[in-house]
């Protein structure tokens, strides 16, 4: 259909652990003494122990990046998603030319520009106007071209009045909005994006995600996006890229990409929690597994705020009798620091449960219709009690993820740190 | 269907080593113009005497040099003026060691903003010498005023023609800071004791720069070495110039001159080799 503007061919990253300097002469010395002369192990190769994925053959080396083809048509906005560590921020490295790739090439049409985490390279020193020509000229503007634009963009940031105030005096706020307001006015033929978006007030976000709607689909440019943000992905991108340990797991749709990225089985759900012993209880029950599912059952990875989500717990049956009866049977959520947000259980709504003894086993679905959390992680205890006496508890169980979204259907994304649930509510003047 | 595809950019792992892009550089060139405006205008900006520091701090130099080496230890200053004798070797010192010292540390300093945006590296250690070198011409100025002062309290001074050489010095100075810096700057990207060692070094290698002496009063043997030290010749050519006091050769200002070439060219490769990667040694 329409022309290639980028053409990724076997781009790999490769980086290679043993020589990763210790930035030390005297580290180095050391290491090529006890390595080379003595014939031990080398001291500081404790880099590999944590990055232990992607290995190949005896682990000195990691491939950040693997074998990447890819080809973005222009004007297309490609989001790309995955778990940390999955090779995003490398892709885009490469692309902007921070660092070279180990093997393969990428061609590409037209100017390249990245859009600066924002502030980035602001001097607190200068005024807000200097900081403005020195930044686009950063990213590659002529002093022409930011003169032309310098209207809009003071325009856009909305600091008119403090213009040729230095930017130490700038509040976060301002800081972030002029430095979006540079990186968007910029007019590079591929805009690289890197998680810039989870900055500034709620409305001036939904600011910059329409100038990025802007950017991309009214003037024809190809936009390449890292975000952890899935409702602005949704919002942007048509086509979406999922990494997985530094290759391409799935390309297409993004609305697709995001709800397979979703449904992907993490590690942690597959964490044994059966085989625990930080427990108290009889043991004639012992919950195994939880297991967090979209409203139709599929096993999503995370749960963006506002969706409708299923919870899975898996008991496993030890000595349970038929004469047993459950008495209580709670779920808690915890925030990060261990305070309990809420508690879900059989007998606030009145449920009877009923656990045949025969069956090896048994599981319990809790249905929230709409999640209240807000983004963020949040750990899981579990509590069953049967007429008599504790059955199993258990706290810190499971994490749940919990990403952000757009909970009230505004296209309004509350934070972070702005509280940790939300409510549906209504605002009415009297 | 298969028609060649014009492509604008082109990523590979590896260039040769010669693969300097100086168009890139050039276009680049009004990043340049804002670097050496940061540098400068950030550099007094909240400081109670602002530009004036330009000057305070050679003339404090100066007159500590003229209480240590010329009260205290008796150094020879050729029979000039202590203060001319000084300002003149200081000033030109001062922007050969400070280009030095900053140049140096490039990738350490920029490593935030490195890793984040793609412009050519070069520009960094590009603003520092330019930046410093307007900070020179400014400096410059003291040392007219004081040069004036001692003309009309009666002191004889011999100027002379090879006065006219002083952009070439000036020339050399600044090719030679350029190449030993971002040569250094290379290396301190991986070894970072190196920056506290260098700083030893400059310290040290003032000592073996006739500046707070003057090369005649050495023995010839220890004048021939001298004389490997590229900046020794640029030193004593000033002086000699202004003050008419001091060596001139020649062949040593052609050593310095074809040193700084090589040096330059030799940094110019390493750093161009040094840049694409280092995110990853940093």
């Amino acid at each position: 259909m329409s022309e290639t503007a980028i053409k990724f061919e076997n781009i790999s990253k490769e980086y290679r652990l043993g020589l990763v300097s210790t930035r030390t002469l005297s580290h180095d010395l050391n290491r090529w003494w006890q390595v080379n002369v003595r014939g031990k192990e080398d001291p500081y190769l404790k880099i590999g122990e944590v990055n232990d994925r992607a290995t190949k053959g005896n682990s000195e080396y990691v491939w950040a990046l693997r074998d990447i083809n890819l080809e973005v048509k222009k004007g297309d906005v490609l989001g790309i998603i995955g778990k940390n560590g999955a090779g995003k921020s490398t892709l885009l490295k490469i692309l902007s030319k921070v660092t070279t790739p180990s093997t393969g090439s990428i061609k590409a049409k037209g100017r390249i520009a990245s859009l600066l985490e924002v502030g980035t390279g602001f001097h607190p020193e200068m005024t807000g106007r200097e900081n403005i020509f020195m930044n686009g000229a950063i990213m590659g503007m002529t002093k022409a071209e930011i003169t032309r634009k310098l209207d809009e963009i003071v325009d856009f940031s909305g600091i008119e009045r403090y213009l040729d105030t230095p930017v130490k005096r700038y509040s976060s706020g301002m800081t972030v909005r002029l430095g979006f307001a540079i990186a968007a006015h910029l007019e590079p033929d591929i805009l690289v994006v890197d998680e810039v978006l989870a900055v500034g007030d709620a409305e001036f976000q939904k600011k910059a995600i329409g100038k990025m709607q802007d950017v991309s689909k009214g003037e024809g440019r190809t936009v390449l996006f890292v975000s952890h943000n899935m409702a602005s992905m949704q919002q942007l991108c048509k086509n979406g890229i999922l990494l997985k340990n530094g290759t391409i797991n799935l390309t297409g749709e993004m609305n697709k990409v995001i709800s397979y990225y979703q449904q992907q089985s993490s590690d942690l759900q597959l964490q044994d929690i059966g085989e625990r012993t930080d427990r108290q209880g009889n043991g004639k029950l012992r919950i195994k597994n939880v297991i967090v599912k979209d409203i139709s059952g599929n096993t999503i990875n995370s749960i963006i705020m506002g969706m409708a989500f299923r919870l899975k717990i898996v008991l496993q049956n030890n000595s349970w009798k038929e004469s047993d009866k459950i008495n209580e049977l709670s779920i808690g959520i915890n925030d990060e620091y261990g305070q309990r947000i809420l508690v879900m259980n059989n007998i606030f709504i009145n449920k009877k449960l009923h656990f045949n003894s025969s069956e090896k086993d048994i599981s319990v679905e809790f249905i929230i219709n709409k999640c209240p959390l807000n983004s963020g992680e949040y750990g899981l205890a579990f509590y069953l009690h049967d007429e008599f006496e504790l059955v199993d508890w258990i706290d810190n169980i499971f994490r749940l993820v919990i990403d952000e979204g757009d909970f009230y259907n505004t296209g309004k994304v509350n934070r972070k740190g702005l509280g940790k649930i939300l409510v549906d509510y209504e605002l009415v003047q009297n | 269907m298969k028609k060649e595809e014009v492509w604008d950019i082109n990523i590979q792992p590896k260039i040769s080593l010669f693969e300097v892009d100086f168009k890139e550089l050039w276009h680049y060139k009004d990043l340049l113009e804002m670097f050496v405006k940061r540098n400068i205008i950030t550099q007094y900006k909240q400081t109670i005497l602002g530009p004036l520091w330009f000057f305070i701090q050679p003339a404090l130099t100066t007159l500590m040099f003229m209480v240590v080496f010329g009260g205290i230890a008796h150094i020879s200053t050729d029979g000039l003026p202590q203060a001319l004798f000084y300002l003149a070797g200081i000033s030109l010192w001062n922007y050969f060691s400070d280009c030095l010292t900053r140049t140096s540390n490039t990738f350490n300093e920029n490593q935030l903003i490195f890793g984040k945006v793609y412009f050519p590296r070069l520009i960094v250690p590009l603003s520092v010498i330019i930046s410093n070198l307007v900070r020179f011409f400014i400096q410059m100025i003291l040392f007219i005023a004081v040069y004036i002062f001692f003309i009309l309290k009666g002191v004889v001074i011999h100027p002379n023609l090879y006065i006219l050489l002083i952009p070439f010095l000036i020339l050399i100075i600044s090719g030679l800071a350029l190449g030993f810096g971002i040569l250094i700057s290379s290396l301190t990207n991986k070894y970072r004791d190196l920056t506290i060692l260098f700083q030893f070094v400059i310290h040290l290698w003032m000592y073996a720069t006739p500046i707070i002496y003057p090369l005649s009063t050495m023995s010839p043997k220890r004048q021939w070495i001298m004389a490997l030290n590229p900046v020794t010749s640029i030193i004593e050519t000033f002086k000699y110039a202004t003050l008419g006091h001091g060596t001139f050769s020649l062949m040593q200002l052609g050593y310095s001159f074809v040193f700084m070439v090589v040096l330059l060219a030799i940094g110019i490769l390493v750093f161009n080799k040094i840049q694409r990667s280092f995110m990853d040694t940093v």
